[in-house]
């Protein structure tokens, strides 16, 4: 018997990129139909979170993220520290969250945003088994660029957690190009050099980000960073596939808002999205 | 001053910045660019001879180098060994963090940026930093744990006097873990025109390389000046405390190559080296102190320049290999130390060395009859308001 080796053949072709997971099916198929993506942010562990994950997703949201609250969350504002500090000193931790979620029926991907940290100390392996066991469907890590991926994709691919990449307005085209290659689920547009936070206005930098992105990748490009209201998320929306809107609605939890609170605050957002 | 030929125990990192399994940059991609650019700039102007000359010529006629070794005698007959001192206490602004400082500002300059960012804790860092940008004609913010603003007011007031802004990091534990979180969001948003003057070992590569390789000057002029003193010999000891570990960096890369013992004093407090397990934070894997789940501890120390609950990743690795030892000292101890220092040999050191002095007294009687070498890495003038206090407090 002879075996058959298939030559090799040198400047192939990179293969393509593996077949969507099924959050990317999903959130493609949502921007296929001409909807825009509207993906609200809020800290786990925060007051009614698991309700307000309902309220968000009833009133029109197609993924939710949650954040795991960290330490020291360097690439978050004011409204977010306090938010993780709160949820901290209330007794969160990442087997609450992740527990959290698993009797909740959102009806639509739910993501943890977190640092890294929190995986490397359960190990990278347990951290993203424990995510699929609970329903999460993917996972941003904003302090892992794609340098430090190896490990934890290996893990988040094995548990089936598609991991989202950042890129940001000043990440040059070869990085730009490689990041949305390895990112799973959607690619997450940094609007602004700086942390989460609401901003009054968002300068040419998101559009030009978004511009680029769509440019390099069919990957569902969502923008997030600063935007505060309706019409700043319709602006960002109208040159990508939708935003991601966080501190905004982290205030209103902050400020004492329920679900109901939520609610309204997303259908405002939703209108907007939908009118535009 | 030229460059060493691949020291092999305190070489370059790998291409990812790694020191064994430590280090690497953890950072979020709009920082990237600029750790990337940053690399490439320390690399280009480290083989620049102009560059190491202007740097050169900055240490010795502006910061005071090289600073001397001194040999206590009062103290070595009381400890039954042979203390030396290298006297990082006499540079200008009272600590070694002036020749890390001096590096990177010019690097700055080379990079076409013009404002200064960095975190401080006891403020050493911060008023070299300040220094620094006043003597460049630089804009410079320093952020500060609110409570170590409270315990080291004279060094915010000398910042600020030095044309320096200084911002409260009023988060989390209000110390330098929070200065250095508050630092990195700053940076985050400026990074086009603002270089992170960080003032440790620690952070993404290529910090933790290239500041201890600003710092290596002392360590060289320590081996050197010791061989003199010595007849050609080498210290058997050598001894430095250990927040970050900026300035155990600097003297162990001067002696990881002999048959020196390296030995760095972490505050029990905050001893990520001693009590901690590997972990990701500041951009960097390293030694971290946390809780069960993650979260960062805070650490607790009489000295706001240690109060640090990680520690630069090639000391973790150094640690990891054996090459150096860390261990504890009680807070009670370093209060000891730095009252035994003033009294036996007219040297007032900062809470940060007594650490290492601590050591050297509590293990006298393991090192007797031998040499030891502690890296006095400043002085204590910005500790004696706190030490009035807690000494007559005492009374």
């Amino acid at each position: 018997m002879s075996l058959e080796l298939e030559p090799v053949v040198t400047g192939r072709p990179l293969p393509p990129s593996p077949t969507p997971g099924p959050m990317e099916a999903r959130l493609r198929a949502v921007r296929d139909s001409g909807r825009k993506l509207l993906i609200p942010y809020l800290t786990g562990g925060l007051g009614k979170w698991a309700d307000i994950v309902r309220a968000v997703a009833d009133a029109g949201a197609d993924a939710v993220e949650i954040g795991i609250p960290f330490s020291d969350p360097v690439m978050d504002g004011p409204t977010i520290q306090v938010a993780s500090e709160r949820a901290l000193a209330e007794g969160a931790t990442p087997e609450s969250v992740l527990s959290g979620l698993r009797g909740i029926d959102a009806g639509v991907p739910v993501l943890a945003m977190t640092y890294y940290n929190l995986a490397f100390h359960m190990g990278d392996e347990r951290f993203a088994g424990q995510m699929a066991e609970a329903g999460f469907s993917g996972i941003i890590l904003p302090d892992v660029p794609m340098e430090e991926q190896g490990p934890w994709q290996t893990a988040a691919e094995g548990a089936g957690i598609e991991t989202v990449m950042l890129a940001g307005p000043i990440t040059p085209d070869d990085r730009l190009q490689r990041l949305c290659d390895m990112s799973r689920g959607y690619v997450y547009g940094v609007n602004l050099m700086g942390v989460t936070g609401e901003r009054q206005s968002l300068g040419e930098q998101a559009e030009t980000l978004a511009r680029r992105l769509k440019a390099v990748t069919d990957k569902p490009v969502a923008m997030g960073f600063g935007i505060s209201t309706p019409e700043q998320a319709a602006e960002v929306a109208a040159v990508s596939d939708g935003v991601i809107v966080g501190t905004a609605l982290v205030r209103r939890i902050l400020d004492g808002g329920g679900p109901d609170e939520a609610h309204r605050f997303m259908s405002s957002l939703r209108s907007a999205l939908d009118a535009s | 001053m030229t460059s060493q030929t691949s020291p092999s125990f305190m070489g370059e990192p790998d291409p990812s910045g790694r020191f064994g399994r430590f280090g690497g940059r953890f950072v979020p991609e709009t920082l990237m660019p600029a750790c990337i650019e940053l690399e490439s700039a320390f690399r280009d102007a480290w083989a620049d001879a102009a560059f190491r000359s202007e740097l050169d010529g900055l240490l010795r006629d502006y910061a005071g180098r090289p600073s001397p070794v001194t040999e206590c005698h009062r103290l070595s007959e009381e400890l039954g060994l042979r203390l030396l001192l290298k006297r990082e206490d006499l540079n200008h602004t009272g600590s070694h963090k002036i020749n890390n400082v001096l590096g990177q500002a010019l690097l700055t300059k080379r990079m076409g940026k013009k404002r200064l960012v960095a975190e401080t804790g006891a403020g050493q860092h911060g008023v070299a930093t300040a220094t620094a940008a006043a003597l460049m004609g630089f804009e410079c913010t320093v952020y500060m744990g609110e409570v170590d603003m409270e315990r080291q007011k004279l060094n915010v007031f000398r910042m600020r006097l030095l044309g320096a802004e200084v911002r409260p990091a009023s988060s989390g534990s209000r110390t330098l873990k929070d200065a250095v979180n508050e630092a990195m969001r700053d940076w985050v948003a400026t990074v086009e025109t603002s270089h992170y003057c960080l003032g440790s070992v620690m952070g993404p590569h290529p910090y933790p390389w290239m500041v201890r390789e600003l710092h290596r000057v002392l360590g060289d002029e320590a081996r050197e000046q010791s061989r003199v003193l010595l007849g050609g010999a080498d210290p058997d000891v050598v001894v430095a405390c250990v927040g970050g570990g900026s300035n155990a960096a600097g003297i162990f890369s001067g002696f990881a190559d002999t048959a020196a013992e390296l030995v760095g004093v972490e505050p029990a407090g905050g001893a990520a080296v001693g009590g901690g397990v590997p972990g990701v934070v500041h951009g960097m894997a390293s030694f971290l102190m946390q809780d069960e789940w993650g979260q960062v501890e805070e650490a607790h120390s009489i000295s706001a320049g240690l109060d640090y609950p990680g520690v630069g990743p090639e000391h973790a690795h150094l640690s990891d290999i054996g090459r150096a030892q860390y261990h504890p000292v009680t807070d009670d101890e370093v209060i000891d130390a730095f009252q035994v220092l003033s009294r036996t040999e007219g040297i007032i050191p900062a809470l940060e060395p007594a650490h290492a002095l601590a050591w050297v007294i509590r293990e006298a009687p393991s090192l007797a009859g031998r040499t030891v070498l502690v890296n006095l890495s400043g002085r204590g003038d910005k500790d004696v308001a706190q030490m009035m206090d807690i000494l007559e407090g005492e009374q």
